[in-house]
């Protein structure tokens, strides 16, 4: 803990907080690409498979026990990214309280100009993913316990879907700079592996894109239904 | 050539502001930009005006006084030069050209186009000394260094503060800056004893002068006239990380 707040102190190792947490937000996502494509093996698979992430851990564990110390970590790793990517802008911002007339954008991208508000983007999305298709409160007919079936009527509506592309979008954008960024602030940039820093963040972010996307496509297509 | 300019002019640090319009006439390709803003200067003299003031040393690229901002871009359109070393072929006939100051907090403009940059010299004393042997000169080459780390270390070396990076930031970061410096000594034998808390002090000097955060946009690699790489600021990243390992071991025992 003495070193976390050693870190905080610094805007670098504030930066480096980030780094991890953002990491830690990668792995999810990998592992919830990969669950979700379970969708595609059908109902009794996906279903098995929600369940089994309610009783993981399970008798060592209480039920959902698992679920919720995940839970919990991961939302931490949230908030904290949240919280040190407006202390950094907050920073930035006043760095430079009067801009130029005249600036060129030199070396930025498309990715790395959208950071902050993606990020915003983000997490408006996250909260109604979660009342979309965790607590149900925004879901036209959510069923306790059918994740396959909420899947499917969840994501039917072309309008519903295409936000999912939207914001999957979004974080594939927000990973093209962020897994890169993640290297550079780590330190990580050997120089014999250095070069493939820009090509794995890009690999990522086309496979999270991709991965996601499948399934509310797959539904409208009617190949998961 | 015929050039038209538009300059900022600020009569202190305490006063406004304004954008003033010149035109420059019969300009040599051949002239240099800072010998453009003499000549502008010689007419403004002449005329019974105010020169503009900019500040400038050594012409050849090695002061690091020289920095301005030119159509957005911290020392013109060409790359890896200082503004003392652009000459007006990079610029052509009836072009508009604008000259900014560096626009940062932690660099007050002090007239026209001079900002104060002491912000970058107190980085540097945050660093410290480093410990060496005094008495007689020692041996050139008493102490073995790979030829990688010092070609690295020099690399780092060449940077002359003159706060390109930090104009070019989105941020107004000044990583590019103390990255070179902290990658300059942290790579050489001399360097290592102090290394973790040269940076750590480096850091904390850097965001008390109000300097922003690091975003890796890479603007700084490409604005700066000595080509520093950004993987300075990956390394200076690395010793933070293992630096803050180290001092909160350090206070726990």
């Amino acid at each position: 803990m003495r070193r976390v707040v050693t870190l905080y102190r610094s805007s670098v190792g504030k930066k480096i907080l980030m780094a991890v947490t953002g990491f830690m937000w990668l792995g999810f996502l990998l592992g919830h690409m990969v669950g979700n494509l379970k969708a595609f093996q059908g109902a009794p698979m996906f279903d098995e498979y929600a369940h089994h992430l309610r009783v993981l851990g399970e008798p060592i564990l209480p039920r959902t026990g698992f679920l919720w110390a995940f839970r919990a970590v991961m939302s931490t790793a949230f908030v904290a990214h949240l919280l040190l990517a407006w202390q950094t802008s907050r920073q930035s911002r006043a760095a430079r309280q009067s801009g130029y007339r005249k600036r060129e954008d030199l070396n930025f991208t498309f990715a790395s100009r959208w950071m902050r508000w993606g990020g915003v983007f983000i997490l408006i999305f996250v909260v109604f993913h979660v009342l979309h298709m965790t607590t149900g409160q925004l879901h036209p007919d959510f069923v306790e316990g059918g994740a396959y079936h909420n899947l499917v009527t969840g994501l039917g509506s072309p309008v519903v879907a295409a936000l999912y592309a939207l914001a999957m979008l979004v974080v594939a954008l927000h990973l093209h700079h962020g897994v890169w960024s993640m290297f550079q602030t780590l330190g990580a940039n050997h120089p014999k592996y250095a070069t493939l820093r820009r090509p794995l963040s890009t690999i990522v972010a086309i496979a999270i894109f991709l991965g996601f996307v499948s399934i509310p496509v797959a539904v409208l297509a009617g190949v998961v239904s | 050539m015929n050039l038209t300019l538009h300059v900022w002019r600020q009569d202190g640090p305490d006063r406004a502001g304004r954008f003033e319009t010149y035109h420059a006439k019969d300009i040599s390709e051949h002239a240099s930009f800072l010998e453009l803003l003499d000549l502008v200067n010689e007419d403004l003299t002449r005329s019974g005006g105010e020169p503009i003031a900019f500040e400038h040393d050594c012409r050849e690229g090695i002061c690091g006084s020289c920095g301005m901002m030119i159509n957005g871009v911290p020392h013109g359109p060409r790359s890896m030069v200082a503004t003392c070393q652009l000459h007006m072929r990079s610029f052509r006939d009836g072009d508009d050209i604008w000259i900014e100051p560096w626009r940062a907090t932690a660099f007050p403009v002090i007239r026209d186009l001079v900002v104060d940059r002491s912000a970058l010299d107190r980085l540097i004393q945050a660093g410290g000394f480093i410990s060496v042997r005094t008495g007689s000169a020692p041996d050139a080459n008493a102490i073995p260094i790979p030829k990688d780390d010092a070609d690295q270390a020099m690399d780092g070396a060449q940077c002359i503060g003159c706060g390109a990076c930090v104009a070019a930031c989105p941020n107004a970061s000044a990583m590019l800056f103390m990255s070179a410096k902290v990658g300059h000594l942290g790579l050489l034998p001399q360097g290592q004893p102090e290394r973790y808390t040269r940076v750590l002090d480096m850091v904390a000097r850097h965001d008390a002068e109000g300097f922003g955060t690091c975003t890796n946009h890479g603007a700084c690699q490409e604005a700066c006239p000595k080509g520093i790489s950004v993987d300075f600021i990956a390394r200076l990243n690395r010793d933070v990380l293992a630096g803050s390992w180290k001092a909160a071991t350090v206070e726990a025992s």
